[in-house]
């Protein structure tokens, strides 16, 4: 029987306490985008907080609604900016369940190898936002960041060649793809893939060899296997505490069951297991670019080729709920369709909106440069968590 | 735990209930038992990850409250609906069953309006704390000005 | 006849020369950063970038000065000055060659130790006196460090002063004519390392920033400030470890020992210092920052007691065999 955390609004005393109240956010360097964290500190100790979203909300519920079948994919890129092929892969995929819409082969692969990519651009962002926040953009840590944005240019380059987009991309139609690949782009991916993997096994000897990062990375945030599932945390986070959980397993989509993988599970719980899962993640996702780009198979990229125009998809009465594993966790889409072009409702399930309602339950307790740390290993993107 | 014990052990436990399909197993409950069924979900069918819930917004036939919950481990993935009713915006808490269910019935509560009885902590999460209405709701139109205007 | 002026005319070269290599010290950090991270660093101002530094002192000159409305103003204007005043008089005492120095003290190092510590003071004003929550707790952070790290560094600049014999720095500086201190077996090395250690942590720098920590406490005590006085406060940092790397070259390095003509003393002298200076650059650009009750029992646990039994090992040895230098 799990309990519900005590309540985590801040009870502001000024009479002879010695607290301090202190707002980290949601203007400032570490809060990755306006995240309001509002801490309460016994010195240096924090003993709550009160987490305050909500600056980004754009109203992408509602937008759905208003938005039909056709155009509102390239718009779902902005939930989630950093890994925006995910989002749209989600409500795709939502459609198409609906609507019973078959994808061809080659459009499911190319699926596979864009959402692949995704992921690695995202854990190299990942990577080096969170040693920014714990080396600090003057030290250390800015060194890790540049290296790591060097290595995203160069699927961001991919992307662009492929889609004509860098950060968001409208590259997955409902029943396939929009682009083929242009040629000379398996090549130029296969060169990257080969290039990236070398660059992390640096990252490792680099973080891993260094003793401060040890300490500021083990045994701090530990969620303990409970505390995770309780709180319906997903990907990397619902992995580093020992929990086997990934969708493209569980629940294979898109051909993910053609490919030879491994789902790192760590038991640890800390940022240093959140670290090391998707370590491995950025291999695995590499690995299963190789595979897709050497299985390509031939044919159509779209079962509606040829169909530009925004009014002619007819998605029947239905709904449909659509999950798929983002960079992040779980991103999934549940959909209501009344049979006219429009959707009736879309509920985004934003994995960075639930692992995120974990920080108020792992951070009292540590000290304030571990705020930083765990929030930076949760890998928050606000744009998913306030949609 | 297969898909066919899982709807036999429904139909036994909560005779009101009605299963239908299988992944996701869409199961619709009465009100009254929202949170006993969450909690036999939990406990007697496995589903310890709690995906999401929301609310759609029906018009004249009342909200609907769902949520998502899944036993991973076995595969068995429970759509859990219950209508509140016309007119109705009262849904109890499922906060002392998932620990999830807390930022998620608060953005309901912000989008719907819909009060949750027995939240710790329900306010507003995505939007201002002054802000009047509740959006996602389809009588909230999209194209008016609402105050605060901003 | 001009005797008189002699005591005004060389701290008057002293000062603007130290002046001018804290600049470009700025600048030489910055390219070499750069190089570690694969960029190129600054470039578009002059030749290579040589003018970004006063490009820079020209543009904070320029910029508003922003005073807080609920800051202590008299606390919050003065911080900056107090803050350099310590950090530019350490250079009193370094002899940059044999007799060119503003005074040869004959308790030189004692002087540099204790008016180095009393940037604090400075920093605590400022902290203090921004009456921001931020450059409060960086505030309390700077004094434990500085408590915890001063020990330490003093500890490790006392090794050279057992073995030179002296606590006249130009001494230090002429006793390792033979040997320079670093290369004394074993004490040397290990004294050596643990003063860059403490000297990157009594300079607040990376990995040791814990009171500037932008990520954490956006940029500590010096949030609230603006211009000038940003200016003053940067310019009293960088001061600050320039000083302590002629320190670090002074006693283990052999100070301006090189070879070619005597003229060129003050030369090797800057060279060493840089590279002392460099090293501290490597170490901040490498490593993440650590969490201040790490910073703590690093101070406390391991350098500390290390430095302690490193000082009465170099006792020992110095009763036992001499000292070496003379």
């Amino acid at each position: 029987m799990s309990t519900i955390a005590p309540s985590t609004r801040v009870e502001l005393d000024y009479t002879g306490s010695e607290r301090l109240t202190m707002n980290m956010g949601p203007q400032h360097p570490s809060a990755h985008g306006v995240f309001r964290a509002i801490l309460t500190l016994e010195g240096e100790q924090v003993v709550g907080i009160d987490a305050v979203i909500g600056y980004l909300h754009r109203c992408h519920e509602k937008l759905a609604e208003t938005l039909t079948y056709a155009q509102y994919p390239s718009i779902a890129s902005k939930t989630d900016y950093v890994a925006a092929m995910t989002s749209e892969f989600a409500y795709v995929r939502a459609a198409a369940m609906i609507g019973k819409i078959e994808v061809p082969k080659r459009a499911q692969y190319l699926r596979v190898i864009a959402a692949e990519l995704q992921r690695v651009a995202s854990h190299l962002l990942w990577l080096g936002t969170w040693c920014l926040d714990m080396g600090g953009a003057l030290g250390g840590g800015a060194t890790v960041f540049l290296y790591c944005i060097r290595e995203r240019e160069f699927i961001l380059d991919l992307f662009e060649s492929l889609v004509g987009a860098r950060l968001l991309y409208g590259f997955y139609q409902v029943g396939g793809v929009r682009y083929d690949l242009p040629p000379g782009w398996a090549e130029q991916c296969r060169e990257t893939v080969d290039f990236i993997d070398r660059r992390i096994g640096e990252y490792e000897r680099m973080l891993e060899d260094n003793p401060f990062f040890l300490v500021r990375t083990q045994g701090v945030g530990v969620i303990s296997r409970e505390l995770a599932q309780g709180v319906g945390i997903s990907g990397p986070l619902v992995r580093g505490s020992g929990v086997n959980y990934d969708i493209r397993r569980t629940e294979p989509y898109s051909s993910y069951e053609d490919f030879d993988f491994r789902v790192p599970v760590e038991t640890g719980g800390d940022c240093y297991a959140r670290y090391r899962v998707r370590m491995v993640e950025f291999r695995e996702s590499l690995k299963i670019v190789r595979q897709a780009l050497d299985r390509l198979p031939e044919g159509p990229i779209s079962s509606r080729p040829g169909l530009k125009s925004v009014a002619q998809i007819r998605i029947p009465k239905g709904e449909a709920y659509a999950r798929v594993e983002g960079a992040r966790g779980e991103v999934g889409c549940y959909l209501i369709a009344d049979g006219s072009a429009k959707p009736y409702r879309m509920k985004w399930r934003g994995a960075s909106f639930s692992n995120l309602a974990i920080l108020p339950h792992i951070i009292p307790g540590h000290k304030v440069a571990d705020v930083v740390a765990i929030m930076g290993s949760v890998d928050p993107v606000f744009g998913e968590v306030d949609r | 735990m297969t898909l066919d014990q899982a709807r036999t052990l429904i139909a036994e436990r909560f005779p009101g209930a009605q299963a239908a399909g299988d992944s996701p197993m869409v199961v619709t409950v009465p009100a009254d038992v929202w949170v006993p069924f969450a909690r036999f979900a939990k406990e007697t069918l496995g589903c310890w990850f709690f995906s999401f819930l929301t609310a759609v917004d029906w018009k004249e036939e009342g909200l609907e409250v769902v949520a998502k919950i899944d036993n991973v481990d076995e595969k068995l993935s429970l759509l859990v609906k219950t209508r509140l009713g016309p007119g109705v915006s009262a849904c109890p808490s499922l906060t002392g069953v998932y620990r999830g269910a807390d930022w998620m019935e608060r953005e309901c509560y912000d989008m719907f309006g819909i009060r949750f009885e027995g939240h710790p902590d329900l306010r507003r999460i995505l939007l201002g704390d002054d802000w009047e209405g509740h959006p996602l709701l389809k009588s909230y139109p999209v194209d008016a000005p609402h105050p605060p205007f901003r | 006849m001009m005797e008189w002026l002699t005591p005004l005319i060389v701290p008057f070269i002293v000062l603007n020369a130290i002046l001018g290599i804290v600049t470009y010290v700025t600048l030489l950090e910055r390219k070499f950063a750069a190089r570690m991270q694969s960029r190129v660093g600054p470039y578009r101002v002059g030749p290579h970038g040589l003018l970004q530094p006063i490009a820079d002192a020209i543009k904070l000159m320029m910029k508003e000065d922003v005073v807080p409305t609920a800051a202590d103003r008299p606390v919050y204007n003065l911080a900056p000055i107090v803050f350099l005043i310590p950090c530019m008089l350490i250079f009193a005492t370094i002899p940059f060659a044999p007799g060119l120095g503003v005074a040869d003290l004959n308790i030189g190092i004692l002087f540099f130790l204790a008016v180095s510590a009393m940037e604090i003071v400075g920093l605590f004003m400022a902290g203090w006196g921004s009456n921001n929550k931020y450059a409060l707790l960086s505030a309390m952070r700077a004094v434990n460090q500085v408590i915890s790290y001063d020990l330490p560094f003093i500890f490790a600049a006392l090794v050279p002063v057992l073995l030179a014999g002296s606590l006249r720095l130009s001494e230090i500086a002429v006793a390792q004519a033979g040997l320079w201190f670093v290369f004394y077996p074993v004490i040397g090395q290990l004294a050596f390392v643990a003063f860059i250690v403490s000297t990157v942590a009594a300079e607040n720098r990376a990995p040791f920033d814990i009171l500037e920590a932008e990520s954490e406490l956006v940029a500590g005590f010096r949030v609230e400030y603006s211009g000038m006085k940003f200016a003053i406060i940067q310019l009293g940092e960088y001061a600050h470890v320039v000083g302590a790397s002629f320190l670090g070259a002074l006693l283990f390095l052999g100070a301006w020992a090189g070879p070619g003509p005597e003229w060129l003393g003050p030369v090797w002298f800057l060279v060493k210092a840089m590279f002392v200076f460099l090293l501290v650059t490597w170490v901040r650009w490498s490593f993440v920052r650590i969490r201040v009750d790490q910073i703590l029992a690093l101070s406390w646990k391991a350098l500390l007691p290390a430095t302690l039994v490193l000082l009465i090992a170099t006792a020992v040895v110095v009763v036992w065999r001499g000292t070496p230098g003379v």
